[in-house]
């Protein structure tokens, strides 16, 4: 069996030529693993089981953090404890100035000193900001981090505001200065950077970092300066992580030191650096913060469905970097939480954690003694009884997007989209998705004039929800469930859709007739109807919809070239 | 009808005859039409045995009307010939004679005639020989007279290019007598009449047989939607397992009851623009639970209930936004939110299928809407155990009983597990080793490949709808599918609502798209929801039953 190996893995990964460690790409990476892991089976057990965990655990986002997880999970090695170190001589410091607060207020920094890249270990750490940026950092709009060769910069540190316009400097792998208007100009057509502009342009004030001399470190959350650029020679490095959610940039930063201070002299060790806030408060970073929590074995047990040992339970956390033992009554079991598991937040997530260690598929199966009673929702019972009914009249169901264009429910049928009440979507990549319909009607004449082709008549039906503005509501909107029929021949056939009316309210058990609840219906106007060939149905004392034959002008619309005749109800009044 | 004189002839022929005859000789013989043998073959036939016909094709050569002209007036040279007269003839009137032009330059190259250009009046012809043999009459004559094979194929050829003759292919039938032969047939019945039953007469007469391998009369029918069908059965297995339908008749929901209720953070991808659809109009919830929103905003950014929460900004603002529900556990976060209200607490079993939403970008297998078919169990107690078991039940009654559980990541479940099920019909064995992780027996792009669309998001929400990506080489594509993803519903959620600590809550979902197109062997989602359905798959589509019927193979590419 290979040894888990940093070397190893990466061979694994090249050889499979998926070597592909982009966020969006990480199935592949899982992919790759568990090809190779099917030759040494136990191997494959504990892979899968940390990299299933790949999407929430920032630390597996680079090789460094999956390989220290395997050979954890297989008892290889103990986890490392990162420890935050203060220099022997100056701390680094870095000022936030106020200007900051309205673009971009917070901002951590950590120092990895003595620390020795190769050109595979630049790369990965280089990967992993970029991966970090995708992910938690969300697209570098709530953290942007920034690393330099502190030998070439001297503190303190200022991280301040500027007028765009002020701010002048060399921007990476540039060789001239540009101001920072000239930059958002030239990143304008640069197919990585250009997706990050919108994030401070037309905002009056842009970050960005100085050091002692005036030296710009960084322009966040765009672009870093040349002068501090490291390479694979450097051997001290200053990260900084600016943003507009605190917590974030700390695990972030967290997981950064964390990943690479394996490199340094001292391995695990990380620098502290000192962050004044306009406040002047000051905080010393990275956290590095420890955590511990204390989880009753028995819990546990209880929540997973498994009957193990505190002893065992301890030891299965330990292997998923959650180093545990019993204390107390010995039913207690005392969990530390690393910065690196900053997605452990509450109990339940080592459950989880346990659970997965354990297998999920080694936990017995059982079924919940729940007893319970099962009801229909009403609406739904009713549209049940109804389809099949519909389908038995002769008339086919047809399945139709809720969501339309503003043609499709107004224009096309004659009427102004001010006059329908409908919900309209902010945010609709094509017209599709402009409004949720407001009638069922447009859905069914698209069916049929997707279906020319086949024989005369059609005949459809759908019964479904739709949409509109309704201010008795608590979201301000409420569906109704109508049905909807068509009929499209070479004859109008309105005594054929009113025929399935008289059908309809003979099944809801609603006679003819004004009295007792009964139905008629009596003529009408309607934008969608030809002239003097549209009525009102009206059951149950209130207006329920309208039958009629289309108007020709809808008919074309719709691209159809039959005569056509529809009903549209609610059926709510029927429950 | 069978009893033509024609068939009565044809039957009294085959009785003396030696063997069988020919449809095509008895037709010339009887000095009718060929057509009117062969009906009377036809209408003997469909009674039985009373005689065998092979059907037979002979080539036969036929004049053509011009042919015929030929074989009785003579070519055209012949009657340019014989119009010369011993004098001559001008060519100016020779050329009008109806024949003048083709026998002209026939006969010149025959060398029966001369052309004198030096005629005072003009060119004048004049005959050269004193006879001639109208050889091409001759050999037309004889094709009439049915000697055709007398003939050299070189001159039917040359006689065919001059349009003179044609080749026509003749069907006929050798009729020999049948195992029940007889000369006297009576008239069968088509159809059993009223009459005939009340008058017993249908015990005498012979009736027509059917032919069995016609196709019937489909009926005038109206038809339900196939994944409305499926629908329906998931619907039938949620109630025979006891669990109450939940109301999810509002497509509008607010970001509050869709993501915070759910302790999904604000800054969560699933709520970018370009996931969801936010609304315009109305574009903010007028009312919410203000009570329980203070207790999901503390929990949110202070954390609490046990937990250290996000430690973020939670904003008001942002829990009020309207959106098009990307889920139907928003539909669940109000259930469980009515539930807490109840007090003591009782255990509840739900379920809901409906329309879910979301803003992406579009292809074979991804709609911006699709249905969600979510349960959810709420009692004391509850353990991964029973959510593994209760899976258990759900999917052997949808027919699957292969089913494994991997580790998953959900903004509101913990623990997590996406449910996998063996997709019969392809080679390969799955097996299962100690720790409890799948063993892949080879290169299998399976069960995650299939996951490519949920990772592209990165940690956005899950998409239960997800196929297994088509692969080009399909052949390696091992069957082990995603179909639910299933989890407990993190206490940060169900504490804030009111629910007793010591109560959990187990949920799973999957889309009702996906099982549907994998039962009826639809590759492309168009095809089975929305407008462009093509209505003969919905008129041709069978009855859903899940747990009779294996699915079609689904063989990649097949439309």
């Amino acid at each position: 069996m290979p040894d888990i190996s940093y070397a190893w893995c990466k061979a694994v990964l090249k050889e499979n030529a998926v070597y592909i460690l982009l966020p969006f790409k990480l199935n592949k990476l899982k992919l790759a693993i568990s090809f190779f892991f099917q030759l040494t089976k136990n191997l494959m057990n504990c892979v899968l089981n940390l990299v299933w965990n790949l999407m929430k655990l920032y630390d597996l986002l680079c090789l460094e953090g999956l390989v220290r997880g395997l050979q954890v999970f297989k008892e290889r090695i103990k986890a490392p404890v990162y420890k935050r170190v203060t220099p022997n001589g100056e701390i680094q410091k870095l000022i936030i100035t106020e200007e900051t607060a309205r673009i971009r207020p917070y901002a951590v920094a950590a120092v990895l000193r003595n620390i020795k890249f190769t050109k595979d270990r630049y790369d990965s750490f280089i990967e992993l900001q970029e991966k970090l940026h995708q992910n938690i950092c969300r697209k570098r709009a709530l953290v942007a981090i920034g690393t330099h060769d502190l030998d070439t910069l001297s503190g303190p540190f200022t991280y301040t505001a500027k007028r765009p316009s002020d701010i002048k400097f060399k921007p990476l792998n540039k060789t001239k200065e540009y101001t920072a208007c000239e930059l958002m100009n030239i990143y304008k057509t640069d197919n990585h950077l250009k997706h990050y502009l919108h994030i401070i342009e037309n905002k009056p004030l842009f970050p960005v970092i100085y050091d002692s001399n005036g030296v710009v470190l960084s322009m966040p959350p765009i672009i870093n300066g040349n002068h501090s650029k490291i390479t694979v020679n450097t051997r001290n490095v200053f990260i900084e992580c600016t943003g507009t959610d605190f917590t974030k940039a700390k695990i972030v930063l967290d997981v950064i030191v964390t990943m690479f201070s394996e490199y340094c002299e001292n391995p695990f060790m990380v620098e502290a650096a000192e962050v004044v806030f306009p406040n002047g408060k000051s905080y010393i970073f990275p956290e590095l913060a420890y955590r511990k929590e204390i989880v009753r074995a028995d819990l546990i047990n209880k929540k997973v469905g498994i009957r193990e040992t505190p002893e065992n339970i301890a030891k299965l956390l330990t292997r998923m970097h959650l180093k545990s033992e019993v204390i107390g009554d010995g039913n207690q079991i005392e969990i530390e939480i690393p910065p690196t598991r900053a997605d452990v937040i509450h109990a339940c997530d080592i459950v989880e954690d346990a659970a997965i260690a354990y297998g999920y598929n080694n936990i017995q199966m059982a079924l919940p003694k729940t007893y319970t009673i099962a009801n229909q929702f009403p609406l739904n019972k009713l549209t049940e009884l109804l389809r099949y009914d519909m389908a038995a009249a002769g008339f086919t169901e047809a399945l139709t997007f809720a969501l339309c264009s503003q043609e499709d429910i107004a224009d096309k049928l004659g009427l102004d989209i001010s006059a329908t009440k409908a919900v309209h979507i902010s945010n609709p990549k094509t017209a599709e998705f402009q409004v949720a319909r407001t009638t069922l009607l447009p859905g069914l004449l698209k069916t049929i004039a997707a279906n020319r082709k086949m024989p005369l008549p059609l005949k459809l039906f759908e019964i479904s929800d739709i949409v509109v503005k309704d201010s008795s509501r608590d979201v301000g909107a409420r569906n109704y469930r109508h049905l909807c029929a068509v009929y499209y021949n070479k004859n109008p056939g309105f005594e054929i859709i009113h025929g399935l009316l008289d059908r309809i309210m003979q099944l809801l058990n609603v006679p003819p007739g004004e009295k007792k609840g009964g139905y008629v219906i009596k003529a009408s106007e309607g934008a969608a109807f030809f002239p003097g060939r549209c009525a009102e149905i009206l059951a149950r004392g209130q207006s329920i919809g309208k039958l009629g034959v289309l108007h020709p002008d809808v008919i074309t619309k719709f691209e159809l070239t039959m005569p056509c005749s529809s009903l549209e109800i609610n059926i709510e009044p029927f429950l | 009808m069978a009893d033509g004189p024609v068939a009565e002839v044809l039957l009294r022929q085959l009785a003396t005859a030696d063997g069988g005859l020919d449809s095509a000789e008895l037709a010339a013989k009887l000095g009718v039409e060929h057509q009117a043998v062969v009906g009377a073959v036809k209408s003997l036939q469909a009674l039985g045995e009373i005689i065998e016909a092979e059907l037979r094709s002979t080539k036969r050569w036929e004049l053509t009307a011009e042919g015929e002209e030929i074989a009785r007036e003579g070519s055209h040279e012949a009657r340019v010939f014989r119009s010369i007269p011993p004098e001559g003839l001008a060519q100016s009137e020779l050329m009008r004679l109806p024949s003048g032009k083709v026998g002209f330059s026939k006969a010149m190259s025959n060398k029966w005639i001369r052309v004198d250009k030096s005629a005072a009046d003009g060119p004048r012809v004049f005959r050269v020989v004193d006879s001639v043999e109208d050889e091409v009459q001759r050999r037309l004559q004889l094709v009439q007279g049915g000697q055709a094979e007398k003939l050299g194929e070189k001159e039917r050829s040359e006689l065919r290019k001059r349009k003179l003759l044609t080749e026509v292919t003749l069907k006929t039938y050798w009729v020999s007598k049948g195992s029940a032969f007889s000369t006297s047939i009576s008239k069968q019945e088509t159809e059993l009449s009223p009459e005939m039953i009340s008058s017993g007469s249908w015990r005498d007469r012979p009736f027509k047989p059917y032919n069995f391998l016609a196709h019937g009369v489909l009926p005038d029918s109206g038809h339900l939607h196939p994944l409305l069908k499926v629908r329906t059965q998931f619907r039938q297995i949620f109630l025979e397992m006891g669990f109450t339908e939940m109301p999810t008749d509002n497509f509008i929901e607010s970001s509050f009851w869709n993501f915070d209720a759910l302790f999904q953070p604000q800054q969560h991808p699933a709520r970018d623009q370009h996931d969801t659809f936010f609304l315009r109009d109305p574009a903010e919830a007028l009312q919410l639970p203000m009570d329980y929103v203070h207790r999901v905003k503390r929990t949110h950014s202070q954390g609490g209930y046990g937990s250290q929460g996000y430690k973020y900004n939670w904003k008001l603002e942002e829990a009020r936004k309207n959106l098009l529900r990307t889920h139907t556990t928003s539909a669940s976060a109000r259930a469980l939110y009515r539930l807490a209200q109840k007090k003591p607490f009782t255990p509840a079993k739900y379920f809901s299928i409906d329309r879910v939403f979301r803003n992406e970008t579009l292809d074979a297998t991804h709609l911006a809407e699709f249905h969600q078919i979510e349960g959810v169990v709420a009692d004391h107690g509850l353990t991964l155990g029973h959510l593994m078991g209760v899976l258990r039940e759900f999917f052997t009654k949808l027919g699957i009983t292969q089913l494994r559980f991997k580790p998953a990541y959900n903004p509101y479940t913990e623990p997590s597990m996406e449910v996998f099920s063996y997709h019969q019909g392809q080679g390969g064995t799955w097996s299962w080793e100690g720790e409890g992780c799948l063993r892949l027996p080879t290169l299998s792009p399976g069960p995650f490949h299939c996951q490519a669309h949920s990772q592209a998001h990165c940690q956005t929400q899950h998409h239960p709808h997800d196929l297994p990506c088509p692969s080009p080489s399909s052949t390696g594509l091992r069957k082990w599918v995603e179909v639910g993803n299933s989890g407990i519903f993190r206490p940060e959620m169900l504490l804030p609502m009111g629910l007793p600590e010591n109560v959990s809550v187990i949920a799973w979902g999957l889309s009702l798209e996906r099982p549907t197109m994998i039962k009826y062997g639809i590759n492309n989602i168009r095809e089975l929801v929305g407008h462009k359905v093509n209505l003969q798959m919905v008129y041709d589509s069978p009855l859903c039953r899940l747990d009779a019927e294996p699915g079609p193979p689904r063989t990649q590419g097949t439309a």
